[in-house]
Formats: C-alpha cells, structure tokens, sequence
C-alpha cells in the first residue's frame, strides 16, 4: 500500500513547474485569441462565441474531423491486431531477439518528414520502386493524383511506421507471462487458439490499452506525414485535422477561429483519453 | 503579458478554475473525501466528479452553440445545473 | 513454426525495402535517379554525401539537432526521476488529477500550441535557441519520462527503500547511491524515448528556430527548389538522419531488450 504524504508534492514540483509553463500559458493565450477578432497586437475585438458558431457549422471541418475519425478508425483496426501477431511470431531469447528488437525500432527513430520522404521516393511511378513495379504489373497507380491510391499509401505508410510500437509493447507485455501458464496450458493440451484467448489475450490486456491509447492520439493529430507525401490531396482527401487547422492559423492567419477550433480539437481529445485513462486504471484495479 | 491578448471575460473564466482548484484543495484538507458510486457507471472522487461536471460543461456548450440559436447564457445556466447535480449525486 | 517464421520474415521485409531505396537512391547522381529504374546504383557516387559535409548549413543542422536532442533527454530524465518516485511510492494531495493532467500534454495536438508556443518564447527572449525547442519537447517528453519510470519504479519493492531508511541513508544519498542503479534499465529505454520523441519532431522545432538553432528536419525543405526536388541530396539527408537513431538502438539495445522484458514500457 502506498503512504499518504503530501510532502510527495516536493519531488513533483519541478515537473509541475516545467509542464505548467509549457501548457498553461499557451492555452490561455489560445483561450483569449478565440474570443476576439485580432488584426494585430494593438487592434483586437471581443466578438463573444462567434468564432466558436462559426467553426462548429463550417463543413470543412467536419468534413476532415469525419475524416480523421475514419482514417484513426483505420489505423487502430488495421496497426493493433498485426502488431499482436506480430509480437506472437518474434523469438524469445537470444541473439534474434534483440535482432528483431532493433530491426523493429527503426521506422519509430526516423524524423516524421523523413518518414513522408521515404514513401514519396518509394511510391513515385517514376523513380519509386513501388508505384514502378506496380505500375509495371498493370495496376495503375499514382498516389499524387488519384484518392483511392492516396489513401492507401498513407494508410500502409502509418502501418509501416507505427505497426512497430504495438508489436514492442505486446512483445513486452507477452515476456512478463510466467512460464508455468505455458506448462500448464500444455499439460491441458490446450489448442494454440485457446492459450492465446485465455491467457495471453488477458496479460496483453493493460499493455493493449496503452497501445490503442497512443496510437489513437497520435494518429489523430497527424500532420507531418501525410502533409510530406500528399499534401493533404488529391484535393482535399487526406487532409486531416492538424492539417486544416495549421493551414488557418498559420497560412490564413485567421487566429480567431483557428484558436476556437483548436479548442473543440482539444476537448474531442480530453474527452476520449479521459475515457482510455479511466479504463486503464480501473483495468489495473481490477488484476 | 501583452501578447496573451488578455479580455477581461477569459480573465475571470481563468480566474474562477484558479478559485475553483484552491478552494477543492482547500476542502481536500479540511475533510478527505471517501471514493463512492452515484448515478455515474465508476465510482468517484469529488475532484473527479468536478471534472466530469467541467468536461461536461464544456460539450454542452458546444452543443448549444453549434445546433441552436440559444443565446449562451441558457448553455451556462444549464451547465450549473448539470454540475450540481453530478457533484450532489454523481 | 515455419508459418511464424515467414510472418516475421515478410514483416521484417515491408521495415526494409523502402529504407533500402532510400539508401540506394542517395548513392545515385540526379540524372540516374531520374533517367531509368536501377536496383543499384549503376554509378556509385559519394556526391550527395559530399555536398552535406562540406556545406556548414548542412551539418551545423545536425549539430542543432542532436544538441537540443541530447538537452531535452537530460532535462525531462532529471525532473521525472524525483517524480516518478512519488507516484510510485506515495499518495498525495491530487496525485491521479496531476497524472492524469500530465498526459493529456503528451496527447495534446502541437498544431493547437504553435502560435502561442513562438509568442511566449519570444517574449522571454529564448526564441531560435537550442534550449528553447528542448523546453517545448519537455511538454510531450516530460509526461512520457514520468509514466514509464513510474512503471519500472512501481516494479522495485518497497523493502529497499525502507532498509535503506533503517541503515542511516538520506532520501538523496539512498535515491542516487542505491534507487538509480536499480532501474538503470528502465532510465535507459526512457531516454531512448526521450530522444526518440525528441528527434522526430518537425514542427515545433521548426516553429521555435530560424537561423541559429535551425534543426536538420527543417533544413531539408530546402532541396525543393525552383528547378525541381533535388532527389540525390534529399535521399542523402534522409540516410544521415536514420543514422543517430540506429546508433542509440545500439547503445541501449540491451536494456531495451530486458526493459520490454520487464513488461511494463
């Protein structure tokens, strides 16, 4: 049982001060800039909520909040199950292991606009390896001028970067299965199916909700990625949230609705990781 | 401070969570509160049903002003209520 | 067994390839990369690199880089330690409030805080330093040090530190002298997220610099121009900024590999 102390607060003080700085003076500057209308520092008008009935009813963004709801929806479905499959296949021990352990890291250690590069030139019809030998095999396909391909290439371009995480923490949370469940499960004769369902499936549970939690979060505030490879088109296809909301603030410099969006940005993600949190710490309560 | 673009409503918007924070601190001290399950599906501590109540708040006047034409004092009015009732029973 | 082999072969593959064409290309020159599909460089060149290295602009770039890299790991492993070992060993006033408050930062899109982010730097004179885009990682880094650590902490059982208490050690002496060693694996896979989280980020980094403290990531728009994307050269940069992640894989790949181990990340 851990000791109630306040003086705890002490040891937490410098993390408090640090974030504190970092997080509470810009989010209530944005809070300030999304109540008024500003031309520059010496000209600025309280205009209340418009900003705010503006934002909520223009259907850019719904149409790229929809969007990154499906594409975030994508990568979790598609990125969590390969990556426990993926933990399933890697070898326990040994000089493999680490092998694979750092084989897998890569694609998590390069720059995000590096990784946007690396498909850009990988998936080009002209000198990409991929769009050529696609194109080669018959199947059309150009990323930069048709929506379908577009898509796809982000999508495999999110798997190929991410998928990589999932599987380290399952793999993590699989080495911490004591072996005499394994012993156990063989004496029972248990099919394969059925350790995985009943005791690997459980252990992975708490690792699992970390996982989805990052990958949720981090995809859904994608920007660097897609904006490198596409540029958010054909069109406005893979235009995603952050994307949207940079282009106001910084390429419109409409500070005014950009701030209220981002504030709607904010509470969509407050509101959800409230939810994964919550089920993280009751989930360890319960084990 | 200049560029924070300070208005006098945000101020005291700010001003109130600080308020608020200081006095649930402050109430903290004086008598602890005990974990307890109300209407909400988990059980609750008091700073955790203020935030229910504030997150709450919130979408709440995003809807209000997103589908009505309501001015926002009714949303506000409503949120008080709202955080009332899941501070007493929550 | 054979059909696990294959699935990780072919996974291990897909991380591969396209890695391999970019490393490919950048040995390639320009008229070879645009001139017709080879799957190695029929005349290998050095080139690209060249042009990197003897271009301060370049690798002052990378110097920028890995300075604020290195300054944001010190700083976010330094404040999380202390707190890490309060979350894991003490309840206090809001703890889980402040947990919780602490990694709705990590999870905060950096689009909503740009603006503000280069105002407040600005204002208090640290805009285009390197201390300044090591401060503004702190913001996602910070709160990620603490969970992780926090982790590995809760892993120690307590008896240590109460022994420890009994024999005469202070709360420093004991936290440096015996806790750190403890979890020496734990703070080696937190710094290699640190530094991971750190170096990968483009657009606060690119935000908070413009000359002095420019990072390479912003640095490498510049081979689009008028005349077209200079493949060759961007290839090149591309190669050069995988390198300083592989070679922290290599350092802490034992304790990455006994830190998953430890199952908790």
């Amino acid at each position: 049982m851990k000791v109630h102390n306040n003086k705890a607060w002490w040891l937490v003080l410098p993390v408090f001060l640090l974030v504190a700085f970092s997080a509470v003076v810009p989010m209530m500057t944005v809070v300030n800039y999304s109540v008024q209308d500003i031309f520059d520092s010496s000209s600025r008008f309280f205009v209340g909520v418009d900003w705010f009935k503006q934002v909520l009813r223009d259907s850019r963004l719904h149409d790229s909040l929809l969007r990154q709801f499906i594409y975030s929806g994508c990568v979790l479905l598609i990125e969590i199950p390969l990556g426990i499959a993926i933990a399933l296949t890697m070898p326990t021990k040994g000089r493999w292991a680490s092998a694979c352990l750092i084989v897998m890291a890569i694609p998590l250690l390069i720059p995000w606009n590096v990784v946007g590069t690396i498909w850009q030139i990988f998936g080009r019809a002209d000198i990409g390896l991929l769009g050529w030998t696609l194109n080669a095999l018959g199947i059309s396909y150009n990323y930069a001028s048709n929506t379908t391909d577009a898509w796809v290439t982000v999508l495999v371009m999110d798997v190929w970067h991410w998928t990589s995480l999932v599987a380290l923490l399952c793999y993590s949370g699989l080495r911490a299965i004591p072996d005499v469940y394994y012993q156990a499960a063989r004496i029972d004769r248990a099919s394969s199916w059925a350790v995985f369902r009943y005791i690997q499936l459980p252990k992975l549970k708490s690792v699992l909700l970390i996982a989805v939690m990052l990958r949720f979060m981090d995809s859904f505030m994608i920007y660097t990625e897609p904006f490198v490879l596409t540029g958010g088109g054909p069109g406005n296809a893979t235009t995603f949230l952050s994307q949207t909301l940079t282009k106001m603030a910084v390429g419109q410099f409409d500070l005014g609705p950009a701030a209220a969006f981002s504030l709607v940005y904010f509470l969509i993600i407050l509101l959800v990781s409230w939810l994964f949190y919550t089920a993280m710490t009751h989930s360890d309560k319960n084990s | 401070m200049e560029w924070m673009a300070w208005t006098l409503p945000t101020a005291l918007f700010f001003g109130g969570i600080g308020l608020l924070l200081v006095g649930m601190t402050v109430w903290e001290l004086r008598s602890p509160c005990v974990e307890r399950r109300g209407f909400l599906p988990i059980a609750t501590s008091r700073g955790d049903r203020l935030f229910i109540g504030l997150l709450g708040s919130a979408y709440l006047h995003l809807m209000v002003i997103g589908v009505t034409d309501w001015s926002v004092w009714i949303a506000s009015a409503l949120s008080v209520v709202w955080l009332v009732v899941v501070m007493r029973w929550g | 067994m054979l059909r696990k082999r294959v699935v990780l072969v072919l996974y291990i593959l897909f991380l591969l390839v396209p890695i391999y064409w970019l490393v490919n290309m950048s040995f390639k020159s320009n008229t070879e990369i645009l001139g017709s599909l080879t799957l190695w460089p029929s005349s290998f060149t050095l080139d690209n690199y060249r042009v990197i290295f003897t271009d301060p602009s370049w690798y002052q770039a990378y110097l920028n880089s890995l300075y604020y890299v290195s300054l944001n790991t010190l700083i976010s492993l330094s404040v999380a330690l202390p707190a890490a070992y309060a979350f894991s060993r003490y309840r206090f006033l809001g703890d889980k409030h402040l947990f919780f408050w602490l990694l709705t930062n990590r999870m905060a899109p950096p689009a909503v805080f740009l603006l503000p982010f280069f105002q407040l730097y600005s204002s208090i004179g640290l805009f285009d330093t390197h201390i300044a885009v090591a401060l503004a990682h702190c913001l996602f880094n910070v709160p990620l040090a603490v969970w992780i650590l926090e982790g590995f902490m809760s892993g120690v059982p307590k008896e240590i530190d109460e022994t420890a208490y009994i024999d005469g050690y202070s709360f420093p002496k004991f936290f440096v002298k015996i806790f750190i060693p403890l979890i020496g694996s734990g703070i080696g896979v937190t710094a290699f997220f640190c530094f991971m989280f750190s170096w990968v980020e483009l657009l606060l980094a690119r935000t908070l610099t413009s000359v002095d403290a420019k990072p390479i990531v912003a640095v490498m728009t510049r081979t689009v121009s008028a005349s077209g994307i200079d493949w060759g050269v961007l290839a090149a940069a591309g190669v050069l900024t995988i390198l300083p992640g592989m070679l922290v894989i290599w350092f802490v790949r034992n304790h990455v590999a006994k830190g998953f181990a430890l199952g908790r990340v």
